[in-house]
């Protein structure tokens, strides 16, 4: 049970239960600097961060990192995509290893245009792949492109999409009010099959 | 304890098992209602997106789930990839009391008569087993208008000239347009097209003791929260159970259906709600599992008689399982037009359903329900940059800016694409899994691009200043409108069951449910498959009757 890699779900867990056992690891625990994600650590979180603002980037409107895209990963890098976590663990520390060769600084220290840049190479498949295991920097890419728009659009319960920014964004209501406050106007439900205007 | 013994089993309390048991038990007999999922509320899932039934990131939010769940798929190349029921190439369709009729759109088509006679109508189509219905649409007629009237269905056919005749009107009124079907409406009259509401199962006013549809956002792919949707979960099954002669067994996976060395069933086997096997005898079994866990079921149900399954001795159990090839194009327009009345789909147009020159089947062309945010963040024309600026202006610039004409082209029924058990693979309770193959006739594909065309050149006269097409491929995984898999016919070398849904081989097992399809026509196919529920049921409870099926 104690494991430097517990998760903060575990962590919680143990620091409730009060017994000496509990302590010895909430010990272990700090020495080994327990990271306040679930899964992700700190350091990957900052690179997460970067990613997911230039693949949704704050304009008139916040970006990916405002609305907590990377906190909606973490979140189902805990739960329902505990199969994606060592395609993240690698994929972020192979993406951090080859910019660093390329660039000689990390990918959040660079402009964001240059960022824009790295990207692109890496959608389109022309990116180094030497520091790479089981998974393409271009696969790579659209897992995170696909999980951040999930967490822009998707619900706020799942740890993204703060404030519903994204559907203020849109312009759709919410909370969607049920039925609009159109209980009590009729008209607007009858078809009429002899009117070219129906409804309305 | 040994559970007491029914008259009848139905396995599954979807469309076709929920139908059928209302039947049985309303004709006296004593009635096993058995199904692996469980009830589901609105309250439970809310407007989630990522947790629909319609878009499943992270699971499919009306069952079944990941855990206990997994199939096989072929992977193109010869060999086979595990996948779970989110994955597309599951081809899930739903699993809770009422399945996907809870979290349907609710759409309510007839099909046409010549969707009965098709191959009388085209010949015989090279690579297909295209055939016969052995009943006709004026059989299946007052069965539709049943189901209409049951479970409640809003319409009008005035405006449309193709409309499968009918001897009484829609019990409710149709729903009215929303700002697209407006602009639509005069677009199709424009091109010569007939247009007209979709008839829905939804109630357009308060029916049947629950109250009108409030027109939201969220529909397909969700409960709904005022119970204006009809499914089998809030109509049929209800009336079954009120007559007291229907118990519903949930979280109970059927494995096996006992079939005993005289060729009776004599009942089924399955997991209770602790995973714990259980037997329960009856008189009958109705398969009303979906068409492809019915084949499954048919498939591990091994006997002396049937080593290939029940009632597969002539090899065509989990054959020429169908779906529909979507196809259409989307539009944007100068304007804003989204007006958040949902559910966002009611017009549609009959034309080119076997209306165009030289082509087999068709498809009705509809507008699409409202496509939520983050489904519209893959909603580009091709070579668009999916991130982003261009993204982000796409998303603001276009969500109420565009329409999607969309239909279900009618596919010809392929032998070899099919379902099977895997030889090596089990699920959780150790029961072997569906594996699924094949591709789609080429027809389909070619009548995909015709009907993408016409959609396209609908929202062009509508005003579209950019459109786009999607049309269908040769692979695909058949999902929510699966059928076929369990043909009726009269003749039992090319088929499962005779015109009742009862099967050639063993005359106390009935499939009723989308497995019975000899053709899925070129509409969504809920309605058709109620329709058969009652036909089913009707029929075993006139045979009960007289026999007592002993
Ligand atoms: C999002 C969505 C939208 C749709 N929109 C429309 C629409 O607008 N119009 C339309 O016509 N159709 C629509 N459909 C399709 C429609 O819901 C299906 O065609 C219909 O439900 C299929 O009926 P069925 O009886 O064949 O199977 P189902 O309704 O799927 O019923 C099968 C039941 O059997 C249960 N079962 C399976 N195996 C076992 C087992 N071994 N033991 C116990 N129980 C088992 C399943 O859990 C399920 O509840 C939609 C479906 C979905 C998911
Ligand atoms: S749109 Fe109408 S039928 Fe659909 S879920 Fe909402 S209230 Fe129910």
């Amino acid at each position: 049970m104690i494991n430097q890699s517990f998760s903060r779900r575990e962590f919680v867990r143990l620091l409730t239960g009060g017994t000496a056992a509990v302590l010895i690891s909430f010990n272990t625990a700090c020495k080994n600097k327990i990271s306040r994600w679930r899964y992700l650590q700190e350091e990957e979180i900052g690179l997460l961060d970067a990613i997911v603002e230039q693949i949704i980037p704050t304009d008139d409107f916040p970006g990916g990192k405002w609305a907590n895209v990377s906190n909606y990963i973490d979140k189902q890098l805990d739960t329902y995509y505990i199969n994606h976590q060592v395609e993240y663990r690698d994929g972020l520390a192979a993406f951090e290893k080859t910019v660093i060769q390329l660039k000689s600084k990390k990918f959040e220290e660079l402009p964001f245009p240059e960022q824009t840049a790295i990207l692109e190479k890496m959608e389109g498949g022309d990116f180094p792949g030497e520091y790479w295991k089981a998974h393409s920097p271009a696969g790579f890419f659209d897992m995170i492109r696909q999980h951040s728009m999930q967490g822009f659009y998707g619900s706020p319960v799942h740890g993204g999409n703060r404030e519903y920014i994204s559907y203020h964004m849109l312009g759709l209501d919410y909370p969607n009010v049920i039925g609009q406050n159109r209980y009590n106007d009729l008209s607007w439900r009858k078809y009429n099959p002899n009117s070219i205007e129906n409804g309305k | 304890m040994a559970n007491k013994h029914v008259n009848a089993v139905v396995i599954g309390a979807g469309a076709g098992g929920g139908v059928v048991a209302k039947e049985l038990a309303t004709a006296g007999l004593s009635v096993l209602l058995i199904e692996r999922g469980r009830w589901h509320t609105f309250d439970e899932h809310g407007d989630d997106e990522l947790t629909s039934q319609r878009t499943f990131p992270l699971k499919c939010g009306y069952g079944p789930d990941n855990e206990h769940n997994w199939r096989m798929a072929s992977d193109g190349k010869g060999g086979w990839i595990k996948v779970f029921p989110n994955d597309w190439a599951y081809g899930n369709n739903a699993a809770c009391v009422g399945s996907g009729t809870v979290s349907y759109g609710a759409m309510a088509w007839r099909f046409q008569p010549a969707d009965f006679h098709l191959k009388t109508k085209y010949g015989a189509v090279p690579g297909s087993t295209l055939d016969d219905w052995p009943l006709t649409y004026d059989e299946l007629e007052p069965f539709y208008e049943k189901a209409e009237y049951e479970l409640g269905v809003s319409g009008d056919p005035t405006n449309d000239p193709f409309v499968p005749p009918r001897k009484n009107p829609y019990p409710m009124p149709a729903f009215s347009f929303n700002s697209e079907g407006i602009i639509l409406e005069k677009a199709a009259k424009r091109l010569g097209l007939h247009p007209f509401p979709i008839p829905m199962l939804r109630n357009s006013v308060p029916y049947n003791g629950r109250p009108a549809c409030i027109r939201m956002r969220t529909c397909v792919g969700f409960a709904c929260p005022v119970n204006a949707k009809a499914g089998t979960q809030n109509t049929v099954i209800p009336v079954a159970l009120k007559t007291g002669n229907c118990e519903l067994r949930i979280n109970c996976m059927v494995s096996e259906i006992i079939v005993d060395d005289k060729g009776k069933a004599r009942g089924i086997k399955y997991f209770d709600a602790d995973n714990k096997l259980q037997e329960q005898t009856s008189d009958l079994v109705v398969v009303s599992a979906s068409a492809s866990e019915t084949a499954r079921l048919l498939l591990n149900s091994k006997s002396s008689l049937f080593p290939k399954g029940a009632g597969n001795n002539n090899g065509w159990v989990g054959r020429n399982i169908q779906d529909h090839a979507y196809t259409g194009a989307y539009g944007l327009f100068a304007d804003k037009l989204y007006d958040d009345v949902g559910p966002g789909a009611c017009i549609a147009v009959n034309d080119f359903n076997h209306r165009m020159p030289d082509i087999i089947g068709g498809g009705v062309l509809c507008n699409e329900f409202i496509r939520m945010p983050y489904q519209f963040s893959s909603i580009r024309p091709s070579g668009s940059r999916m991130w982003g600026k261009d993204h982000k202006d796409f998303q603001k610039l276009n969500f109420k800016r565009h329409i999607a004409v969309h239909g279900p082209v009618q596919e010809m029924p392929v032998f070899d694409k099919m379902v099977e058990v895997d030889p090596v693979v089990k699920d959780f309770w150790g029961i072997p899994v569906v594996r699924i193959s094949g591709f789609r006739h080429d027809n389909d594909i070619k009548v995909g691009r015709l009907l993408a065309d016409k959609a396209e050149e609908w929202l062009k006269e509508a005003g579209a200043v950019q459109t786009w097409k999607s049309v269908p491929g040769k692979g695909s995984t058949p999902s929510q409108h699966q059928s076929g898999t369990c043909r009726m016919g009269n003749d039992p070398k090319t088929s499962v069951t005779n015109r009742y849904g009862q099967l050639h081989e063993i005359d106390n097992i009935f499939v009723a449910d989308g497995s019975l399809h000899v053709n899925n026509g070129g509409y969504n196919p809920a309605l058709t498959i109620l329709a058969l529920g009652y036909w089913v049921g009707g029929h075993i409870a006139e045979m009960w009757k007289g026999t007592h099926m002993k």
